[in-house]
C-alpha cells in the first residue's frame, strides 16, 4: 500500500467529530507547534518538506510563505481556498466533507507559523452543507481549547472564519478570492503588488489550497524532511487526485507522487483501468485548463520514458508534448468521447465563468466558444481552426490573471493533438451531427 | 528646510533614455518622451481603460501592453510576459520595447480585434465619433476587416438621470465611468453587472443617477457608451468649434471648453489635456444648464488636441506617423499569418461568392432538416 498522509484515517467510523479526530492522533501538531516551536520554525518545516501547492500552479508553499511582508502593527492573514470549482476537481470538497478537523488543526498551524490571528476559509457557496460541517468542527476545536483566545495556554489567539463564495469560478484566483472575501466583486487585481505584501484588506496576505494545508500537521508531527522523502524529485508528498470519466473505478485517490501514469490508470488500486471493451482516447490531466493529452502521450513521454504522475513528469515536453498537474482533476476519454464537443463543452465554461474585467479574456473566450459551437454544429469552415488556435494564442499571456490561459490551453491543445477530428467535423458535417457520431480515426476515414 | 529631490530613475523607451521620478509608470514615462518631443507621440502606448485623474484605474483592456526586455539594471532578465504600461512602475536601469517589438504590436492588433468583436461599429450615428478613443485605436492599430462571424452582444439603451444616456452595447469596459462614480462623488451609483461578455455597465434597478458630478462619465468615457442627451445628435465632432471659457462657479472650478455650432453653444464638457483626459472634473450645472455664452467668459479658442479629428487631416495615412518598422510588418507579414480566405472588391466575384455560400448553408440546413 502507497503512503497515505492526508486520507489514512478518512474512513473511520464519525472521523467528523473531535473525539474520534483526537483519538486517531488529531491536534497533536498544534500541540506541538504551539508548545515546543517557534512559527519561524513551523515555516522552516514547511520549507524543508518541499511541498507545493495543490491549487493547480504548484509554487512551493513554504516559498510562499517565507515572502510573507511583516510589517509592524499591520494584521497577517491566512485565506484557505477552499473555492474548487476546476471542472474534474472534486479532492477538496471530499477532504473537507469527510474529515474536516484535519484542515481546521492545519489552518491552526500555518496560521501559527504566519502570525495570524484571524484566518478565513472561503469554501465554494454550492457546499453549503460542507461550511455547516466546518462550522461545526470549529465549534468543536474551540470548546475544545484549539481555538479562540489563548490557544493552549499559550497566548496565542486565533479566529477562523469560515465563508460562502458567491459562486463563481473566477473567485478561486487568489487576488479575485481575496476581493470577494472584502464584499467586493470578484475581479482578479493586478499583480504586482502580491498578496503577500499587500493582500486581505490591503494587509500581508497567503493563500492557500486545502489539500496544501491539510498536509501541514503531518509535516510537523513527523518533520519536512520525512515529506520531502516522499513522493519523487520535486515533486514530494502525496497528491490527491480526483478521477473521473470512462474509468473502472471513478473517485478521490491519495497517490504518493512519482507513481506512474500507467499504474494509476490500470491498476486495481487506483482507477482499475478504462471501463471494459473500450479503449484510452486521450486525457486531462490536471483539471479542465489543462492541456489535453491523446493515448500516445499518456503512458510514455514524447522522448519514449514513462510517465509519472508528478510535476515535473507530466509537464515533459512543454505543451507540444506534455501536459500538468494542475489540481489533480484525472478526466480520461475512451474512443466514444467526441473531442470537439468536449472543447466546446471546456470553452462554454470558461466563456461563462470570465469575470469581464480584461479584454482578451472577455472577448477571446466568447469566441472561441462560438465557433466551437459552429463546427460542432456542423457550420464550421476550415479557416476556423487556424482562428481559433490564433485567438487562443492572443489570449494566452495577456490576461490579469491565469483564466484567459486556461481557457486557450485546452483549445490550442486539442487542436495541437486532434487537429484531423476537427477537420472531419468540418468536411463530414452531415455525419458529425449525428447523434452520439465520434470520429474514428483513420479507419472510418 | 532645503526639499530633498527624489533620485531620478534612468529608463531606455523604444531606445530613448528618459529620467522619470521613483514611482512612475512606464506609461508615465513614455508620455514625458512625447511631451518633450512632439514628433515621438507616436512611441506613446495607447490607453483604453487607464485614466490618469483616476487612481487605481488602469491595467485591464491590455491595450498598453510593452514587453520589458530589461527588468532593471539590478536584475537585467526581461520579464516573462508583455506587462501593462499603464500600471507597472519603472525600475532603474529597465529597457522597454514598444513599437520596437513585432510581438508587442501583433498582440495590440488583437486587442482591437477583441475590443470591436462586440461593438456595433455604428461610428457613423454616434455621438462620440471624431473624439472616441477606440476609434483611434483602431484607426492606428487595428485590421480593415474582421474575423469575427457570430452574432454580437446588444443591450437595450438606457437613460441613467435626465442627461445622461447609456448604450451599452458600445461600452469596451474600461470601468472609467466605474471609478468616476466612485471616486468623485459621494455614493457609489452604478458598477457592473454580470460576467464575462455579458457583463454590462448598470445602476441599481436602474435607478437613475442624481448628483452633481454625474455628468463626468460622460467625459471619462473612451467610446460612445456613456452620452450627454442634451448634445445627442445635435452636431459633429467636427463641425463644432471648442472654445476654453470660464464662469464662477461655487460647486466646481468653472473651467470648460465651449463647444460652439454657429453662434449656439451646442455641448459644455470640460477641459482635457493632450492624452483626452480630464484636468478638472466640472458639475452638472455647468455642463448641462449654462448653454449660453453670457453665462461664461470666453478665453479663446481651445488649443486643439492630438486625438482631435478638428486637427486637419488627422486620418489621412500619409498624416499618421508609424514606425518604419511597424509599417513594413503590416505590409509583409501580417495578412497571410492566418486568414486564407480571399478577398476581392470586384463586385460579381462578390456577389458569386455570396450565392455560392448561401447555397451551400441551405443545403447544410436541408440535410439536418431531414435528420
Amino acid at each position: 500500500m502507497a503512503k497515505k498522509i492526508l486520507t489514512e484515517h478518512i474512513n473511520v467510523p464519525g472521523i467528523e467529530t473531535f473525539e474520534v479526530y483526537r483519538k486517531q492522533g488529531g491536534y497533536t501538531a498544534v500541540e506541538k507547534a504551539i508548545k515546543t516551536m517557534t512559527p519561524e520554525e513551523v515555516v522552516e518545516e514547511a520549507k524543508k518538506s518541499g511541498i507545493r501547492g495543490r491549487g493547480g500552479a504548484g509554487f512551493p508553499m513554504g516559498m510562499k510563505w517565507g515572502f510573507l511582508a511583516k510589517p509592524e502593527g499591520v494584521p497577517r492573514y491566512l485565506v484557505c481556498n477552499a473555492d474548487e470549482s476546476e471542472p474534474g476537481t472534486f479532492k477538496d470538497h471530499h477532504l473537507m466533507k469527510c474529515i474536516p478537523h484535519l484542515l481546521i488543526e492545519g489552518m491552526i498551524v500555518s496560521s501559527f507559523a504566519l502570525g495570524a490571528n484571524k484566518s478565513f476559509i472561503y469554501v465554494r457557496g454550492e457546499l453549503m452543507y460542507v461550511i455547516r460541517i466546518l462550522e461545526k468542527a470549529i465549534e468543536e476545536a474551540k470548546a475544545n481549547g484549539f481555538l479562540g483566545k489563548n490557544i493552549l495556554g499559550s497566548g496565542y489567539d486565533l479566529e477562523l472564519v469560515v465563508q460562502p463564495g458567491g459562486g463563481a469560478y473566477i473567485c478561486g484566483e487568489e487576488t479575485a478570492l481575496l476581493e470577494s472575501l472584502e464584499g467586493k466583486r470578484g475581479n482578479p487585481r493586478n499583480k504586482p503588488p502580491f498578496p503577500a505584501v499587500k493582500g486581505l484588506y490591503q494587509s500581508p496576505t497567503v493563500v492557500n489550497n486545502v489539500e496544501s494545508i491539510s498536509n501541514m500537521p503531518w509535516v510537523i508531527n513527523n518533520g519536512g524532511d520525512a515529506y520531502a522523502a516522499i513522493g519523487i524529485g520535486r515533486s514530494t508528498g502525496t497528491k490527491l487526485i480526483s478521477a473521473s470519466g470512462h474509468i473502472q473505478k471513478p473517485g478521490v485517490y491519495e497517490i504518493e507522487l512519482g507513481v506512474s501514469v500507467d499504474e494509476f490508470l490500470n491498476s486495481d488500486e487506483y482507477c482499475g483501468g478504462i471501463r471494459k471493451g473500450h479503449h484510452l482516447k486521450a486525457l486531462v490531466a490536471g483539471g479542465s485548463s489543462v492541456p489535453i493529452l491523446p493515448a500516445h502521450l499518456i503512458t510514455k513521454t514524447a522522448a519514449g520514458e514513462d510517465r509519472l504522475m508528478s510535476y515535473e513528469s507530466l509537464s515533459d515536453g512543454g505543451f507540444a508534448t506534455g501536459t500538468m498537474l494542475g489540481s489533480g482533476g484525472f478526466i480520461v476519454f475512451d474512443e466514444t468521447a467526441c473531442i470537439v464537443r468536449n472543447t466546446w463543452n471546456f470553452s462554454r465554461f470558461y466563456h461563462h465563468e470570465s469575470c469581464g474585467q480584461c479584454s482578451p479574456c472577455r472577448e477571446g473566450t466568447g469566441w472561441m466558444e462560438k465557433v466551437l459551437h459552429r463546427i460542432e454544429h456542423g457550420h464550421g469552415s476550415m479557416h476556423d481552426i487556424d482562428l481559433l488556435v490564433d485567438v487562443a494564442k492572443k489570449i494566452e499571456g495577456n490576461t490579469i490573471c491565469p483564466l484567459g490561459d486556461a481557457a486557450a490551453w485546452p483549445v490550442a491543445s486539442a487542436i495541437r493533438h486532434f487537429r484531423e477530428e476537427f477537420e472531419w467535423h468540418i468536411t463530414n458535417p452531415h455525419e458529425a451531427t449525428q447523434p452520439g457520431a465520434v470520429f474514428m480515426g483513420a479507419v472510418l476515414a | 528646510m532645503e526639499e530633498i529631490k527624489p533620485q531620478l530613475i534612468k529608463i531606455t523607451f523604444d531606445g530613448i533614455e528618459v529620467e522619470v521620478e521613483p514611482g512612475t509608470t512606464i506609461m508615465q514615462a513614455a508620455r514625458k518622451i512625447a511631451e518633450a518631443d512632439e514628433s515621438q507621440g507616436h512611441l506613446v502606448p495607447p490607453a483604453m481603460c487607464y485614466y490618469k485623474p483616476l487612481p487605481t484605474s488602469g491595467g485591464k483592456c491590455r491595450a498598453c501592453l510593452v514587453r520589458v526586455a530589461q527588468g532593471s539594471a539590478k536584475d537585467p532578465r526581461p520579464m516573462p510576459k508583455l506587462v501593462p504600461s499603464c500600471i507597472t512602475q519603472v525600475q532603474e536601469g529597465m529597457v522597454v520595447e514598444n513599437t520596437t517589438n513585432p510581438a508587442v504590436l501583433d498582440t495590440r492588433k488583437s486587442i482591437v480585434e477583441f475590443l470591436l468583436i462586440n461593438h456595433p461599429l455604428d461610428c457613423p450615428v454616434c455621438d462620440q465619433a471624431g473624439e472616441c478613443h477606440l476609434q483611434d485605436f483602431s484607426f492606428e492599430h487595428g485590421s480593415a476587416k474582421t474575423r469575427y462571424e457570430e452574432e454580437r452582444r446588444t443591450f437595450e439603451k438606457i437613460d441613467i438621470g435626465p442627461f445622461v444616456q447609456l448604450h451599452m452595447t458600445r461600452c469596451i469596459l474600461c470601468y472609467r465611468c466605474v471609478y468616476t462614480a466612485d471616486q468623485i462623488t459621494n455614493n457609489r451609483v452604478h458598477g457592473v453587472m454580470n460576467r464575462g461578455d455579458a457583463s454590462e455597465i448598470s445602476t441599481y434597478i436602474e435607478k437613475a443617477i442624481d448628483n452633481d458630478f454625474s455628468g463626468n462619465v460622460i467625459d471619462v468615457c473612451p467610446v460612445g457608451a456613456l452620452t450627454d442627451k442634451t448634445y445627442r445628435f445635435k452636431s459633429r465632432v467636427w463641425f463644432s468649434k471648442p472654445v476654453d471659457a470660464h464662469c464662477d462657479c461655487e460647486k466646481c472650478s468653472g473651467n470648460v471648453t465651449l463647444w460652439y455650432r454657429g453662434d449656439e453653444v451646442i455641448r459644455v464638457t470640460a477641459r482635457k489635456n493632450t492624452w483626452g483626459e480630464v484636468n478638472e472634473f466640472i458639475c452638472n450645472t455647468c455642463r448641462f444648464e449654462r448653454k449660453k455664452t453670457s453665462d461664461w467668459t470666453i478665453e479663446g479658442p481651445t488649443k486643439v488636441k492630438r486625438s482631435s479629428v478638428i486637427s486637419a487631416n488627422k486620418y489621412r495615412a500619409d498624416v499618421i506617423k508609424k514606425p518604419d518598422f511597424a509599417l513594413k510588418l503590416s505590409a509583409t507579414q501580417f495578412k497571410p499569418i492566418d486568414d486564407t480566405r480571399e478577398y476581392t472588391t470586384d463586385i460579381d466575384t462578390v456577389r458569386h461568392q455570396s450565392i455560392e455560400n448561401n447555397d451551400k448553408a441551405n443545403h447544410r440546413s436541408l440535410l439536418s432538416r431531414n435528420n
